[in-house]
């Protein structure tokens, strides 16, 4: 009876395990070979072929020399430069070696203390227009990196740069205008500015 | 902005609706064990290279070989972080990973979980990203689809114990779907800004006056087959939320249609096996409206903003901006937060830990649903399928027959194997989440106080038990407590399940197929989508809702209440 059952049992049967690894190990290390050496060098090669300044970091020159990437942001500072988000990376901010965000919950009163400080170093470096502080001009980023800040957080500072430059505040929010980018299905509440690239433009005006 | 979020939504469905049922069919004949005639040779030979003979296992042979090729798989990936200091591709110079962090990666990304205890741009060299980490990106997929694929011959094979061949399977997953399909992503990326180089990091003066250095590397071959496998782990810290590894709107839509395309095409292959067609939609809207329903829950809680911000002067109208980014907005972050999380892929493009209390918990309670609306690449169809027996079950209780599913009788061994896998998770979530709320060394991980530390520890667990990987990632978990700890819960959460369904797999198919009568439960329709919903649904909110009150439920009570 049990060598009957065993006998229509065949697949089921237990192999010796030892039967297993080597077929494992030979597919494990075929595979590797193919996924993790012949398949990302060919992406590579393909993409510094076809596409090579992506491949290398979207990098932007001016006057010849890299001064950022156009899908990372930088820590500006000074009153005459548009400010991009509060960064959280790792020892310095905009660490584009070490990206990463806050990780704050909404209730840590680490995160009221600090953005009370950000509201307050906003108002001591210029003037500001009247009304509530755009959302993402005064709260870190999920990358610490992002390039970009809301049309609303650019068209705020426009006094303290306009200030700052001794430009007309009326032509400066033209340029930030120019320089917004509509999200999918979105409206002017949506659109943002990519950061570096305004201030680029600002040096060039 | 809602109108935004439902337009995206929109979209969304649409797209994926549309590539289920040609995903499908380039599906199905894997899932069936065969290859087409004119891929015959190909096949052959990749075969004997590989020294394979697809010959037909038994579901404790097929269990075997997924253990035995997932353990020398991590054994393989601990070696390769240990090392990497020797190895070549290492231009940053990356020393070899501390022993703790080491064998916590290499369980998190062979249990397809990619749980980020390290900071990818700090730690990994770049062979240990393409060797190491992207190639148990491939495979840890691979077996899920697999282990998929032998449940759902066990459902379609009469009176057999053949559950096909496991090295057949990965082989065939691995290089007739994910590596074409990774590498058309990962150009559309390259071409919207993601790198793919393999020189050194790059050090310029920047505009702001500062220097700055740029983490690079090959970026984009990995981020295609992070999301194609439901596999989540980034190239750098800041994961799908980094400029470089989802630089723009379109870059998000398809990293979001990458995480849902497998295991969408999966649901209508296995229509395509049963015969009947309507059985996979039934499983596709069954999942579809639990999706539907839990994006636009964290659609509505992160729009409302932050009330403790809005009384420092902040503007509240435009949501909660913590952690997120402006390229996405609310609407973009909102939506791939609950796929990521519906799936068990644990990408993230924006961080988890500072959503608001509500926003937070349906990303929490989706992952302790088990991970099946949509799911992990094959995990998601087999979790999906183990639910849909314990519904027919339930069914069969209230009106007292015999329960079927797809013609097979569901019986007392059937029914263990299911409450084995059902069990599982919540029991490593509940047990593990306890434990380090009372030892000193789980408390001291907490980044946050008060009942937003719990649902850190909470969400930990969640995401390890059931494979998922994005984090409240404030928690500080890579010391050793936390390493170990979610590195047994990531491994007992992915093959403490895989076993039980094997198991179910030969179960079945050593069953005969009944025919279908008058008295047979239709399993295609509203009644049964419904029934189907109601099972996952209850079994997530009778095991969770008591420690989800203590979590996010209490936070939101706290931040509104003032």
């Amino acid at each position: 009876m049990q060598h009957v059952l065993s006998g229509s049992d065949t697949h089921a049967a237990q192999p010796a395990a030892s039967a297993l690894w080597w077929p494992a190990a030979r597919l494990l290390l075929g595979l590797t070979l193919l996924l993790g050496l012949v398949y990302p060098l060919a992406v590579t090669g393909l993409a510094q072929w076809l596409f090579p300044a992506q491949a290398q970091g979207s990098l932007l020159q001016q006057q010849g020399r890299v001064v950022g990437s156009a899908l990372i942001g930088q820590a500006f500072s000074k009153p005459g430069e548009f400010w991009g988000r509060p960064s959280a990376t790792a020892s310095t901010p905009y660490n584009g070696a070490g990206s990463g965000g806050s990780n704050l919950g909404p209730a840590n009163p680490a995160l009221a203390k600090a953005v009370a400080e950000r509201i307050a170093a906003l108002k001591a470096a210029g003037p500001l227009p009247a009304g509530p502080v755009p959302a993402d001009l005064v709260t870190a980023s999920a990358s610490g990196l992002d390039p970009h800040i809301s049309l609303a957080a650019a068209l705020y500072q426009v006094p303290r740069v306009a200030a700052a430059r001794q430009l007309d505040a009326g032509k400066l929010a033209q340029l930030v205008r120019q320089q917004a980018l509509v999200a999918w299905f979105g409206s002017d509440a949506t659109a943002r500015v990519n950061v570096l690239q305004l201030n680029l433009a600002l040096a060039r005006s | 902005m809602m109108l935004q979020f439902y337009s995206l939504l929109a979209v969304f469905m649409l797209l994926l609706t549309l590539s289920a049922r040609p995903m499908g069919a380039w599906l199905a004949p894997l899932a069936a064990g065969q290859v087409g005639p004119r891929w015959q040779t190909l096949d052959a030979a990749l075969l004997r290279l590989a020294g394979i003979r697809d010959s037909g296992m038994g579901w404790r042979q097929y269990a075997l070989a997924v253990l035995v090729f997932n353990l020398l798989g991590a054994l393989l990936l601990y070696a390769l972080q240990r090392l990497q200091g020797l190895l070549p591709f290492n231009p940053q110079g990356m020393g070899a990973v501390e022993a703790g962090s080491a064998f916590n990666t290499a369980i998190s990304f062979v249990t397809n979980t990619n749980w980020q205890g390290y900071a990818g741009e700090s730690t990994m060299s770049y062979f240990t990203q393409m060797a190491g980490l992207a190639v148990q990106n491939f495979l840890s997929a691979a077996t899920g689809i697999a282990v998929a694929f032998a449940l759902m011959r066990g459902f379609t094979r009469r009176e057999s114990t053949d559950l096909g061949n496991f090295w057949a399977d990965v082989l065939r997953v691995s290089v007739y779907l994910l590596l074409p399909l990774s590498l058309l992503l990962a150009l559309v990326f390259v071409q919207q800004g993601v790198p793919q180089t393999l020189a050194a990091y790059s050090d310029y003066s920047a505009l702001a006056g500062h220097a700055q250095t740029l983490a690079l590397g090959p970026v984009a071959s990995q981020e295609a087959i992070k999301l194609l496998g439901t596999n989540g782990g980034g190239f750098f810290n800041a994961n799908s939320a980094h400029p470089f590894e989802n630089p723009t709107e379109l870059v998000n839509l398809l990293q979001m249609l990458a995480i849902f395309l497998i295991p969408a095409g999966l649901t209508h292959a296995f229509g395509r096996l049963a015969g009947d067609r309507r059985q996979g939609w039934a499983l596709y809207a069954a999942m579809s409206v639990i999706f539907i329903a839990c994006a636009s829950g964290v659609m509505a809680a992160e729009s409302q903003g932050n009330p403790l911000l809005a009384a420092l002067g902040v503007d509240g109208s435009s949501g909660n901006w913590e952690g997120k980014e402006v390229r996405f907005g609310m609407a973009a972050s909102s939506l791939f937060i609950t796929v990521t999380t519906a799936a068990s892929c644990g990408a993230v493009n924006a961080m988890h830990d500072s959503l608001t209390a509500l926003g937070g918990m349906l990303p929490m309670w989706l992952m302790q649903l088990g991970e099946v609306v949509f799911g992990g690449v094959g995990s998601g169809l087999y979790g999906m399928l183990v639910f849909a027996v314990l519904a027919v079950f339930v069914a069969g209780l209230m009106v007292g027959r015999t329960p079927e599913y797809l013609g097979k009788k569901i019986e007392a061994f059937d029914m263990k194997m299911v409450a084995l896998v059902i069990l599982t998770t919540p029991a490593l979530v509940l047990a593990g989440s306890a434990a380090s709320v009372l030892l000193a060394p789980g408390l001291a991980g907490l980044a946050n106080p008060g009942a937003h530390g719990f649902s850190e520890v909470l969400y930990a667990f969640s995401s390890a038990a059931n494979n998922n990987g994005s984090a409240f990632a404030g928690l500080s978990a890579n010391t050793p407590y936390y390493n170990a700890l979610l590195g047994i819960a990531m491994w007992l959460g992915r093959f403490a399940v895989i076993v039980p369904v094997l198991a179910l797999a030969g179960s079945l198919a050593a069953k005969k197929t009944l025919a279908t009568t008058s008295g047979s439960m239709p399993t295609h329709g509203g009644l049964f989508i419904g029934l189907l919903v109601g099972s996952v649904l209850l079994v997530g909110a009778l095991t969770y809702l008591p420690a989800l009150a203590l979590g996010p439920v209490a936070e939101h009570l706290m931040i509104w209440a003032r």
